[in-house]
């Protein structure tokens, strides 16, 4: 594995694997030293084109306890919000002989560009609507760690601001991938135009499928995504697709509720449902950082030459 | 016991069955035999820690406390290490994690007596003393091999040793276990085909005899 660009670039087998690696690693965060040798002398740097404090620190966390060194490039502060393009941005810091680089961007496709212009590794931290990889294997990885291995015919439900969500659009490729059932549940204003390409069912009324789903997926409300108003208002939005602590009741008695962060509590989630039995937010966080050491891994480890 | 002849394995290249070292009561003779010298050494196993390199070693290390079990009234504990990330050679090859480590005690102010198949360069036992040494202080650590084939590259010395085998570099010891390889307990050396008039002169027998190593 040479990148990370988008899950649209893995095979089944790849993100088995990267799952079974994850195991390995999980055990190392889990260590009262938490940190292996296994990237010494690397360096990852994080090149961030949009706020973004947990996936930047995930990563971080993860590089660290792969004992690479870490940088981080922001834009603020840096020659970016001089006026620099990203294509010089990014040759000045591999001429500073890097490993990897980590790219988060507002406009899609970013990553990929990147990729095309240096010889280091690209690990597509989150491109605009595009793909947000690592976040949607987190997502796998936590639904295997529950439920067992396989997530064949598992029934998800992913509900919300689709239409701007990266998050969405990798979780429905990665879980596809597994086997797993997809739905995707918002108002038509916040489903992208076209769903040719999204192997997934349509719902409008969240509450017709909370008897028939295992998952349930909250985006968050990208409101500095949306330009317009897509919906009356945020009790109007909360009422209709809110995992209310009511509708959390009326889930199976096993059904897991997910959110990749940062919450808007009362929004698109009860504090009740997020801080429940249901709930695996607190270990996406976690198993992000493993999930992460793993990609890391197979990219820097073995040269990128397989896989 | 069974059959003598080539046992399936993943063949390298073009390697070819050369002879048979042990069969399964060979194997059993060998841990049972290892199993005493442990406890012997260690003046009974209260204290003691096997620690199993994956994959072959962990089901050595399993076998071996079953064995103490029978003659001692000791339930020793059993661990897995992986030492994928403290190898030297992460950077030249792909070197893919088995699984996950798992020492179910504190190893601080335990005997850890590591457990594989086969010893050869020494690399994999150092790196094993880098991930151990992670997990705590142990009081002591000690090497227990199926297989001593000779060819070190580091100075690096097994406490116990189920047999001392000649090799040369170019071949392969080939040890299968039930539990991992779905397969007849054996061990064998395969390698290339041999070359008439070219003999086994530059086997590394370093004067050792087979058996247990004088400790």
């Amino acid at each position: 594995m040479r990148h990370l660009l988008a899950i649209d670039d893995l095979e089944r087998s790849d993100v088995e694997e990267l799952m079974e690696l994850t195991d390995s690693f999980l055990e190392v965060s889990g260590r009262e030293i938490a940190k292996v040798p296994a990237l010494r002398g690397r360096t990852v740097v994080s090149l961030f084109y949009e706020d973004s404090t947990r996936t930047r620190i995930s990563f971080e966390t993860a590089a660290k306890r792969l004992s690479a060194d870490t940088m981080t490039f922001g834009v603020s502060g840096s020659s970016a919000a001089k006026g620099e393009s990203l294509r010089d941005t990014v040759r000045t810091i591999e001429a500073m002989g890097i490993d990897a680089v980590v790219v988060r961007h507002a406009s899609a496709g970013a990553p990929q560009r990147v990729a095309g212009w240096i010889d280091a590794g690209v690990v597509n931290a989150g491109d605009g609507r595009h793909e947000h990889p690592t976040q949607a294997l987190l997502d796998c990885y936590t639904l295997r760690r529950r439920l067992g291995p396989s997530l064949e015919g598992l029934r998800v439900a992913i509900v919300g601001d689709v239409a701007n969500s990266r998050v969405a659009r990798s979780d429905v490729k990665a879980l596809r991938l597994l086997g797993a059932q997809i739905t995707l549940v918002a108002p038509p204003t916040l489903l992208p135009s076209s769903l040719r390409g999204w192997p997934a069912e349509v719902a409008h009324d969240l509450d017709s499928v909370l008897s028939d789903v295992d998952v349930v997926i909250l985006l968050r409300l990208q409101r500095e995504r949306q330009s317009e108003a897509l919906f009356p208002s945020l009790r109007e939005y909360s009422l209709r697709y809110g995992m209310t602590a009511d509708r959390a009741r009326r889930l199976g008695p096993d059904a897991l509720v997910m959110h990749p962060g940062p919450m808007n509590r009362g929004v698109e989630i009860d504090a009740e449902v997020a801080d429940g039995a249901r709930s695996t937010i607190t270990e996406q966080v976690g198993n992000g950082v493993a999930v992460r050491m793993a990609v890391l891994y197979r990219m820097l480890a073995s040269g990128g030459t397989d896989v | 016991m069974s059959a003598p002849g080539p046992v399936d394995g993943p063949a390298s290249d073009d390697a070819v069955f050369h002879t048979r070292v042990f069969d399964a009561d060979d194997l059993r003779r060998a841990h049972t035999r290892i199993a005493h010298e442990i406890v012997e050494r260690n003046h009974g196993a209260d204290n003691v820690v096997l620690v199993g390199l994956y994959t072959r070693g962990v089901a050595i290390a399993r076998r071996l406390a079953a064995s103490i079990c029978t003659f001692e009234d000791a339930d020793v504990p059993v661990g897995a290490l992986d030492v994928s990330f403290y190898r030297d050679d992460i950077a030249l090859r792909s070197v893919q994690p088995v699984g996950p480590t798992e020492v179910p005690v504190d190893v601080a102010d335990r005997t850890v007596v590591l457990v594989d198949d086969v010893l050869f360069t020494g690399r994999t036992v150092r790196a094993a003393l880098d991930a151990l040494t992670e997990l705590g202080r142990p009081r002591a650590v000690q090497l227990a091999v199926l297989i001593d084939r000779g060819h070190r590259e580091l100075p690096v010395r097994a406490d116990y040793v189920g047999k001392n085998l000649p090799t040369r570099t170019a071949e392969d010891v080939r040890v299968r276990l039930h539990e991992t390889d779905d397969s007849d307990d054996v061990v064998e050396i395969w390698g290339p085909v041999e070359e008439p008039g070219r003999s086994a002169g530059d086997r590394s027998s370093e004067g050792r005899s087979s058996g247990s190593r004088p400790s």
